[in-house]
């Protein structure tokens, strides 16, 4: 059975065809304006690499900020259980999720079946999330992809105690300002995601193994930050960031009508 | 054309209940020519004195709700931001507040008060509130203090309250210039308390499944037995309320259609977005069919004697369920759970209310030890839309409904 699961988030939009539990192939674009053309984009391209037209696909669940606007989906699903169902795909032990995306950040609990107990949420906030981080990156002119291992080169951590983005920027410039090396200011924002997921995470608690999922899962100073504040090792697989849109894969071949 | 299943399923007393309140806002905004006086109390204010001496209640956080309901929030908080106010206020307190220095709001404002009631048996808040508010209309305040009951309830506290009751009715006659009339008091005492029990029969027959009624629901028809406690209108209107509800459960007609799911809610309804909560619920097939706020104004009836009115109801204004301890607090919502066998909780957040928003995680965490049930946590505001997030509040009642 092939089956598409498309995750529309709000910086991208990600999907995975999947053949009874195998990933094909998987893709991902900036979800942009329009969520419903980034869709449809997403899914004709992803078929059309594969040789594949959409008669070949029996099943597709939509999942992610987006998930209603995709109206070719059979379905629409919260990215809550994507994620627990990618994550379980991708390691059937895990039995908590860190999920940080780009405007929202979750923790979720799994039972031993993989089934979802429990999850938290941010507010209605961008701190802790991959807006943030975009945020800063923006203030410290480096590009995203290298603030891991700018991270790794830092001798301390800057201190960041602003909770809102806005005041965390003109915080971050006010040290940028005192001659603060741009590294230790990064060290001091991943410790600021890590300390504001942590928190969210301490009202339900977490039960190891657990898996860090989601695009901010690339960036290892943050996984680092997060490991050494909940004193757990996080698992992350190089498909972090598509583990929603595989999850909705794997749901739509479980669900099939 | 309307849908008859939609028409089937309206309750039919909404409308008497319009009117009740259309003409008991009238009688308030008219007082001045009938020669009543007018105090402005808290919603959990021991009002059934004021009752008695022909003076009419009227409650800013009714009135706080009204702005809610019809969208007029957000304007207002902004415009007590603008007088200084923090945004972290209360936004029943901040529209209040604002609301009394514009011509403006749902039905042009609220009369002017000739005293104010404030019993801080639902916060700590409204004590500031009541005191900037007593400042601008340059009236009289009478505070009634009711210690927080964390683990019980002291004699020591018992005789610090029913020596404020004391001088509560002192004040009352000095203001209204007329001593209280103790036989109707006792009477006012006795409708107050009757009032009470149907309100409480009313919101038992959600045990009923389909629940013929929903949380929703409720909101709307707590009105009268916070406004007109103590009359005999209340306890008309409940007893017609009940009697429909009967006849629903009569002919099976749900709250919500083809009920699967049944829900319990906790704190204050989000007041703008009632219907769209209901509606996203009910999508579903999840009944929201109790709720910890609608009941808090029956749940210490048992500690007043209708025979002794006056005598008791110091206890019965202490121990409400917002000025108890989280303990029993969670006690309170274990026995709900199990009375309306309901199969997770919805605790709405709530950024106005820190003393109903404090305590639910830990609250939480006792009804999954006990029950293992599990909970949503929504967070918005009673008035203030821009503490609300549709994206991440349909996510997350979607996720939750799957989870179940």
């Amino acid at each position: 059975m092939i089956t598409v699961g498309i995750d529309i988030g709000s910086i991208t939009a990600k999907a995975a065809v999947m053949q009874d539990g195998k990933i094909l192939a998987v893709r991902i674009l900036r979800t942009g304006y329009h969520a419903r053309n980034t869709g449809d984009l997403l899914f004709e391209g992803i078929v059309s690499g594969l040789g594949m037209n959409p008669s070949h696909i029996q099943r597709i669940v939509a999942t992610g900020y987006g998930r209603k606007s995709i109206t070719f989906a059979d379905q629409a699903v919260t990215e809550i259980t994507c994620h627990a169902a990618g994550a379980r795909y991708m390691n059937p032990e895990i039995r908590s999720v860190i999920d940080i995306g780009g405007q929202d950040s979750k923790v979720i609990l799994l039972d031993d079946t993989g089934r979802v107990k429990d999850f938290v949420m941010n507010d209605k906030c961008a701190a802790g999330t991959g807006r943030f981080l975009e945020v800063m990156a923006r203030a410290l002119e480096v590009d995203i992809s290298e603030f891991g291992s700018l991270a790794f080169a830092a001798d301390h951590s800057a201190s960041i105690s602003s909770l809102c983005t806005v005041f965390a920027e003109s915080e971050v410039i006010s040290l940028i300002a005192k001659g603060e090396s741009r590294e230790n200011i990064i060290a001091g924002i991943h410790d600021s995601v890590a300390a504001r997921v942590s928190a969210m995470a301490g009202r339900i608690g977490w039960i190891p193994p657990i898996m860090m999922t989601g695009g901010v899962a690339h960036n290892c100073g943050v996984v680092r930050s997060l490991e050494k504040k909940i004193g757990h090792s996080l698992k992350v697989t190089p498909n972090a960031q598509l583990t929603g849109a595989i999850g909705a894969a794997m749901i739509a071949m479980f669900t099939r009508g | 054309m309307a849908d008859p299943d939609q028409e089937r399923r309206k309750i039919k007393s909404v409308r008497k209940m319009k009117e009740i309140m259309t003409h008991y806002y009238i009688a308030a905004k008219t007082a001045g020519e009938t020669g009543k006086k007018i105090a402005w109390i808290t919603s959990g204010g021991p009002v059934e004195p004021l009752i008695a001496l022909d003076v009419i209640p009227v409650y800013p956080e009714n009135y706080g709700a009204m702005i809610g309901a019809s969208h007029m929030g957000v304007d207002l908080c902004e415009k007590a931001e603008a007088m200084g106010y923090s945004r972290d206020l209360c936004s029943y307190a901040r529209a209040d507040i604002a609301c009394s220095t514009v011509d403006g709001g749902p039905i042009g404002g609220l009369p002017r008060p000739d005293m104010l009631i404030c019993c801080n048996n639902i916060c700590g808040t409204v004590l500031k509130w009541y005191e900037v508010q007593a400042r601008f209309y340059q009236v009289p305040l009478f505070i009634l203090d009711t210690p927080v009951c964390h683990t019980g309830f002291s004699t020591e506290v018992h005789n610090y309250v029913k020596r404020q009751v004391e001088e509560y009715i002192l004040f009352l006659g000095q203001v209204c210039g007329k001593r209280l009339d103790l036989e109707k008091m006792a009477e006012v005492g006795r409708l107050s308390i009757e009032g009470q029990r149907l309100w409480q029969l009313v919101l038992d027959t959600t045990v009923h499944k389909p629940a013929p009624m929903s949380a929703f629901d409720a909101f709307f028809h707590l009105a009268l037995i916070v406004t007109l406690r103590g009359t005999q209108t209340a306890i008309g209107y409940y007893q017609e309320l009940l009697e429909e509800m009967h006849t629903r459960i009569r002919e099976g007609i749900g709250a919500v259609p083809q009920e699967k799911y049944r829900l319990l809610w906790d704190n204050l309804p989000v007041w703008y977005r009632t219907r769209w909560l209901s509606e996203k619920f009910a999508a579903h097939g999840a009944c929201l069919v109790a709720d910890t706020y609608t009941s808090a104004w029956c749940g210490s009836m048992k500690y007043i004697d209708p025979a002794y009115f006056i005598n008791t109801m110091a206890e019965g204004y202490s121990r409400i369920y917002l000025n108890i301890g989280v303990d029993q607090m969670a006690e309170q919502v274990i026995a709900m759970i199990d009375k309306y066998d309901v199969q997770g909780m919805v605790m709405h957040s709530n950024r106005s209310c820190k003393p109903y928003s404090f305590g639910q995680y830990d609250i939480r965490r006792i009804i999954q030890e006990r029950r293992g049930l599990p909970t949503l946590v929504l967070e918005a505001d009673m008035v203030d839309e821009r503490s609300f997030s549709e994206a991440q509040i349909e996510t997350r009642i979607d996720a939750f409904m799957e989870m179940i």
